[in-house]
């Protein structure tokens, strides 16, 4: 690798039930202008633009066209878009500026869940000949994912609400999520899953800027270096997989160097406390390493976003002087399916 | 602030869809009655089958019967079946590896309670009654325990094999335009024509949408524009759309308001088609309870000078 890329930028909404006095762009925008003050860049200053996010959320075709406006698109910059979290975005920013096209890059990633029946929509990314006519709910699916974590005894429902539990509190001190405090273990939602084993249901939108070498250390005081970053993906059959583990997770872990070093911090997507026990048996997180400070995906999980929020947390973090090396991880699509990993890295204090 | 625009919008599609030749057996099989897998590379036995083998990518065609019985290798009850799921009282969602098969199925559960489902329990096949070459051809699963049923040995060959799938798909939506839109929308319905200024570059935009695409700001300070405009740029629809009770050949224009940066889009009507022309000068004809112009007709007035509009085609 010849070029160092740091996070030097992040930013963040409010993560709410609803929005629906905003439009997308509406609830963007103040994120969009938060992360470029904070380091004095303009958005003609920005060498690629990339973003991330679904129009079956809010069910609006071309969102993202009209989310674009809040960037000051035109006359026309270099852009680009995924239809998947913003960690991918991400993903794609960091190539761009390896190749030394850019020097700075904005991403960002927002999604609307409240228009819509979230737990249907995401049906519609599964196996369209065999899976998705069953219509599975994204619920359903975690759900069969954490039985077969509990047969395999590597959880159990208390320690499931303990996951839920420590996420709520942490995120006493995050004042943008959702869920925070003691929050209820409740009923069933889909046995085992009870509903505060699952993610809140919001609208949401993350920024980072990222830039390359000189120009980070100009723009933050203390970048967080992306040190490697890597995704992988499992075998789309979810009767092929073995649910209770994450074989691509950590092959992408492995890729973005995660274990020659010990991290001090972890910020996991996770948007079900079962997903956390699989993430820290593949990734070998042990009790030293902080997991989820800012609470997590079961505080906050604005679709499209909240893995964008797992690396800006991270990055924040290093940013803050309050980790020294981060590992943060992005999923997409059920049980686990996709997994991103990142390691950042603050310079020596 | 005004109140908060909702509307009910349903997003809907029949998705037709074409199968391999792996897909194809397989559901052709559940029509018949008959569950099939594809070997793998490596000797195991895939069912649901797949086209490639998900650990070489190869393509795969070795198609093998496998029973309808088979065995429950995690579960989830339900107790709130949601729309389009197999069934509609309480039920488990299983992934089930049928016997003579190394992986393991999708599908429902028809069992009295959660009490009655575990992790290792058996079931099996309850076909549909009406069956189309489907996953829900498979009604679901049931308990069973009898002894695991025998599979013919059927070679995967079919007549009239089913060579796709139409999946339909329906996603119910609650509408809301946000800020900028819904103050539009408002002033709509007292017939007037309300965009939003820039505060950076001072552009009106109509009808605005809260950012300015060109500055990257909020737009916020309103501005009434129009209600006459100059049609900038046209064309001739000679297509007659679906739902649509307008004669053909109509005119489609792009109509600079008076006041606004941007033009926004509307049909010519009160004019012989082939007399629009740009800069024409027009306004809007409204219907009685419409939220919205039904179209523009020509003022009289003189047409406007191309280099006045020329930024707005």
């Amino acid at each position: 690798m010849t070029r160092e890329i740091a996070v030097v930028a992040f930013a963040q909404t409010d993560h709410r039930r609803t929005s629906d006095e905003l439009s997308e762009v509406e609830m963007l925008m103040p994120v969009l202008h938060a992360v470029l003050d904070q380091t004095g860049l303009k958005t003609a200053d920005i060498g690629f633009t990339c973003s991330g996010s679904s129009d079956y959320l809010a069910g609006r075709a071309f969102s993202f066209t009209l989310a674009l406006d809040g960037v000051g698109a035109w006359p026309p910059i270099s852009e680009s878009h995924v239809e998947m979290d913003g960690a991918w975005a991400l993903y794609e920013a960091w190539t761009k500026l390896l190749t030394g096209d850019a020097d700075t890059a904005l991403v960002y990633s927002y999604g609307k869940s409240s228009p819509g029946s979230v737990r249907d929509v995401l049906t519609r990314q599964l196996d369209p000949y065999y899976v998705a006519p069953l219509w599975p709910d994204s619920v359903a699916l975690a759900a069969l994912q954490a039985q077969a974590i509990i047969d395999a005894g590597d959880t159990d429902e208390p320690a499931l609400a303990a996951v839920a539990a420590r996420s709520r509190t942490d995120a006493t001190a995050n004042s943008h999520a959702q869920l925070r405090g003691s929050v209820p273990q409740g009923d069933y939602l889909v046995r085992p899953l009870r509903t505060g084993d699952c993610p809140p249901i919001g609208d949401g939108a993350a920024a980072v800027i990222l830039a390359a070498g000189e120009r980070a250390r100009d723009l933050c005081e203390r970048p967080a270096w992306i040190r490697g970053i890597d995704h992988r993906i499992e075998a789309h059959g979810l009767g092929v997989r073995d649910l209770t583990d994450s074989p691509s997770t950590r092959l992408a872990a492995e890729k973005a160097g995660a274990f020659e070093r010990p991290v001090d911090t972890a910020e996991l997507h996770a948007p079900f406390t079962s997903q956390e026990v699989v993430l820290r048996n593949a990734l070998r997180l042990d009790d030293s390493v902080r997991v989820n400070p800012s609470g997590g995906a079961l505080a906050a999980n604005p679709i499209m976003a909240a893995g964008l929020l797992r690396i800006g947390e991270a990055a924040a973090r290093i940013h803050r002087g309050e980790s020294d090396r981060a590992l943060a991880h992005a999923t997409s699509g059920p049980c686990l399916q996709q997994n991103l990993v990142a390691v950042l890295e603050g310079d020596p204090r | 602030m005004p109140e908060v625009l909702k509307a009910p919008l349903a997003v809907e599609f029949p998705f037709t869809r074409s199968l391999g030749p792996v897909q194809s057996a397989f559901l052709t099989g559940l029509r018949e009655r008959v569950v099939l897998g594809v070997k793998t590379i490596d000797g195991r036995t895939l069912v649901p089958p797949v086209e490639y083998d998900p650990v070489t990518a190869d393509e795969i065609r070795d198609l093998v019967e496998v029973a309808a019985t088979g065995t429950v290798t995690t579960w989830a009850w339900n107790h709130e079946p949601r729309r389009g799921q197999p069934l509609d009282t309480p039920f488990a969602w299983v992934l089930v590896r049928l016997d003579g098969a190394d992986t393991a199925l999708l599908h429902a559960l028809d069992a009295p309670g959660p009490d009655a489902v575990h992790t290792g329990m058996r079931v099996r096949v309850r076909w549909a009654e009406d069956r189309t070459g489907a996953i829900t051809d498979i009604a679901c699963f049931e308990p069973y325990d009898g002894e695991p049923e025998q599979p013919a040995g059927h070679s995967g060959e079919f007549a009239d094999a089913v060579t796709g799938i139409v999946a339909a798909a329906r996603l119910d939506y609650t509408y809301s335009p946000g800020r900028a839109q819904s103050a539009y929308i408002h002033a709509l319905s007292d017939r007037r024509m309300v965009g939003e200024r820039c505060p950076s570059c001072r552009k009106v935009y109509v009808p605005p949408r809260g950012a300015c695409p060109t500055c990257g700001v909020a737009t916020s300070e309103q501005v009434e524009v129009g209600p006459r405009g100059t049609v900038t740029t046209f064309c001739i629809v000679n297509i007659k759309a679906r739902n649509l009770d307008i004669e053909v050949p109509y005119v489609y224009a792009h109509i600079a308001l008076d006041g606004a940066d941007l033009a926004l889009h509307a049909r010519i009507g009160g004019i012989p088609y082939d007399q629009v022309r740009m800069g024409l000068r027009v306004e809007p004809v409204w219907t009685d309870g419409a939220r919205f112009p039904d179209h523009y007709r020509p003022t009289g007035e003189p047409d406007t000078e191309y280099d006045t509009y020329k930024e707005l085609l």
